[in-house]
């Protein structure tokens, strides 16, 4: 699959991806490389995931990154009510001590965490792991060796490897640094906030019903409040509600009514300073230049 | 519109031009290896790469590993591939590549825009006359050379030592006991249910050994803010050995220079050298002992590097006499901006130690109600004096 083809079996599933994201998304599937995207909140990183599993028609695996994250959330975990229970009913049963070790220590008593289970899938699945940066340090260095290998020993059961290897795709906020290592290990793209054109398209592709005259107006507007110096920088999500708000308020046109505009500012300001930042004068500006 | 580079006959063909491509980006600051050459390769395969624009988005996504890499890459691809960037220079014996050719700021590179030798598959001129080897240089960024003050006159290597040792010890104190979670520890507060039954599984069920947790220890990440303007000159050689130090001896800590301009010295000084990783600070710290801009720096701090690195487990530790040449209300907005973010601030001003100093710049009297701790500091005994008031904080 080259990476327009790539590139518009993802728009039939509603993501617009750019030029950039969708060859770095093509190198990822064939060259079995985990793909790093870097980018603000709300531009679309963890979107790509769920919509490259849908086009591929695969199934998405989400890991959820945070302080604290440890090896037995992220990889496997024995389930040790279901093997202690085992154990009372072995000792009732008088089965004999060997075979209820094999028993409690086999594949049924095993609980797969996403690290596991993305391995072990029939068919290739797509691994995301959000957010990278939240989770400690030491926790980057086991995924390395996981990403590298594609294996996961298990003591009493022995290494289990990769059936299939996942397509492994990785964000991160910039919270914290991440090493070099795991760096050099991925493929890497920065994701911006779309230009002017994209963002529309985006517009288009979410909400079909928008009438392209407010489409245009929307788009001008958040790209306009964009370049305002705000704490929380809009992002995609946000301006789809916007569009939404403004589509369930039925108003056909931004400038019309600076009241009902003003309200609608909720959906993409989302601290009290920056509500403070735009006043109604400021939002008329900007409505006014974007129209 | 430009042209794409034309390769001289001699050219040993597309796979020795892309580990061209690959020295030239190592020479321009990129950590790449063999095996980003061959991962480049693969990925050209991979994408079927006809057009200069597929080839680009592909290289960039296999030879770029963060933001600033990601940017510098386009200019860095065209001087390549694109024929721009083209410098041509008087046909002198370039000088053989040193040990540590890797590094930016060795002295022999010193003036230049950066320390390439020449590749041998250097792309030819306009004339489509193949240069000859190892005299062309690329050029991808204009680094301005202005006149530069080599910080490693200032330093020595025991200093750097000493300041170490003082660094490490206030880490320590500024380490706290904060942690909601706690994790399994041999001597904890509380029992660690969990395990303990895990464990009894060994005993039949009988939880024969109590295992424990606590809070664990949470260090503090160390913020450094260094003011070397001209008024602080006679200072820096002690602050600078002391961030050095400070960033060998915390592996956490993030370290940064401000004058007119705010620069980020973190990994530069992470280099394994002391004394190098001194001489690619000064290469950054462009326009060292010139006019302050402290409000205006603080500010892009606290736009910037802060919303990523500085959280409530950070403390900020600003090293200036606050002379600003920027209004005092910009570094009132800067810090607060800096509070709200639940980091602590620790503001060492040099001159406090002067008998009868009172804080009357504009700059000082505006960042005093921000502070947690003001303190003087001019020499490395007063920072290790300080171990005791960061404990308390």
């Amino acid at each position: 699959m080259s990476w327009t083809e790539l590139q518009t079996a993802l728009a039939a599933e509603g993501y617009v991806a750019s030029d950039d994201l969708a060859v770095a998304l093509q190198l990822a599937v064939s060259l079995e490389r985990p793909l790093l995207l870097e980018g603000a909140a709300g531009v679309g990183k963890t979107e790509v995931a769920r919509t490259l599993a849908q086009a591929r028609d695969t199934r998405l695996i989400r890991l959820q990154c945070y302080e604290g994250l440890d090896a037995a959330q992220a990889i496997y975990e024995w389930n040790y009510q279901r093997q202690l229970l085992s154990i009372r009913a072995a000792a009732e049963d008088g089965e004999t001590g060997a075979a209820v070790e094999a028993r409690i220590f086999s594949r049924e008593f095993l609980l797969e965490r996403p690290l596991l289970a993305a391995i072990t899938q029939e068919v290739t699945p797509v691994l995301l792991i959000d957010e990278i940066d939240r989770a400690d340090e030491e926790f980057e260095a086991y995924l390395l060796e996981i990403l590298s290998d594609y294996q996961v020993s298990v003591p009493e059961l022995g290494t289990i490897t990769a059936t299939t290897r996942p397509i492994v795709i990785l964000t991160s906020n910039g919270t914290r640094d991440l090493s070099d290592a795991l760096r050099r290990r991925c493929l890497y793209t920065y994701v911006d906030y779309p230009d002017h054109a994209t963002e529309l398209a985006i517009l288009k592709a979410r909400c079909p019903d928008v009438e392209a005259r407010l489409a245009a107006q929307v788009i001008g507007f958040v790209q306009k409040l964009r370049e305002e110096d705000l704490e929380k920088t809009p992002g995609i999500a946000e301006m789809l509600d916007f569009a939404a708000a403004l589509m369930g308020l039925g108003i056909a046109d931004l400038t019309a009514n600076p009241s009902v505009l003003q309200a609608t500012l909720t959906t993409l300001l989302k601290t009290q300073s920056d509500q403070a930042q735009i006043t109604p004068e400021v939002a008329e500006r900007i409505a006014g230049r974007a129209a | 519109m430009t042209r794409v580079t034309r390769f001289s006959g001699r050219d040993p063909g597309p796979t020795a031009r892309v580990a061209g491509f690959i020295a030239h980006l190592r020479d321009n600051g990129m950590r790449l290896g063999v095996a980003e050459a061959e991962l480049s390769l693969e990925a050209l395969c991979a994408t079927n790469a006809t057009t200069p624009d597929t080839c680009r988005r592909a290289l960039r996504a296999v030879c770029t590993g963060c933001k600033d890499d990601a940017e510098r890459f386009d200019a860095l691809f065209d001087s390549y591939w694109m024929d721009a960037g083209r410098v041509k220079q008087k046909l002198t014996k370039s000088t053989p590549p040193s040990a540590n050719d890797g590094v930016h700021s060795s002295r022999k590179g010193r003036g230049q825009d950066a320390n390439a030798a020449g590749s041998a598959v250097a792309p030819d001129d306009d004339q489509g006359e193949a240069d000859s080897n190892g005299t062309g240089k690329l050029v991808a960024t204009n680094l301005r050379n202005l006149s530069r003050r080599d910080l490693r006159d200032l330093v020595h290597a025991d200093e750097i030592a000493a300041a170490e040792a003082v660094a490490r010890r206030l880490g320590a104190a500024l380490r706290d006991r904060r942690s909601r979670r706690r994790r399994a520890a041999r001597k904890g507060d509380r029992l660690h249910f969990r395990k303990t039954i895990r464990r009894s599984l060994a005993t039949g069920g009988e939880p024969l050994e109590l295992l424990r947790k606590r809070r664990p220890d949470r260090t503090r990440k160390i913020v450094a803010l260094c003011d070397v303007s001209g008024s602080m000159g006679a200072y820096s050689q002690t602050f600078l050995a002391f961030l050095t130090g400070l960033m060998r001896a915390d592996t956490a800590a993030d370290a940064y220079l401000f004058h007119t301009r705010l620069v980020r010295i973190t990994e530069a000084l992470r280099d394994k050298d002391a004394l190098r990783a001194i001489g690619r600070m000064s290469l950054m710290a462009d326009g060292f002992g010139g006019g302050s801009k402290i409000g205006l720096s603080l500010q892009l701090f606290a736009d910037t590097y802060a919303r990523r690195f500085v959280d409530g487990r950070s403390v900020v530790l600003i090293l200036s006499d606050g002379y600003d040449t920027s209004p005092p209300d910009l570094i009132d907005e800067a810090l607060k901006k800096l509070r709200k973010r639940g980091c602590r601030i620790i503001w060492l001003n040099p001159l406090k130690g002067w008998r009868d100093y009172q804080p009357v710049a504009a700059g000082m009297a505006a960042a005093l109600p921000h502070l947690d701790l003001f303190a003087p500091a001019n020499t490395l005994a007063d920072l290790a004096a300080l171990e005791k008031e960061l404990a308390s904080l």
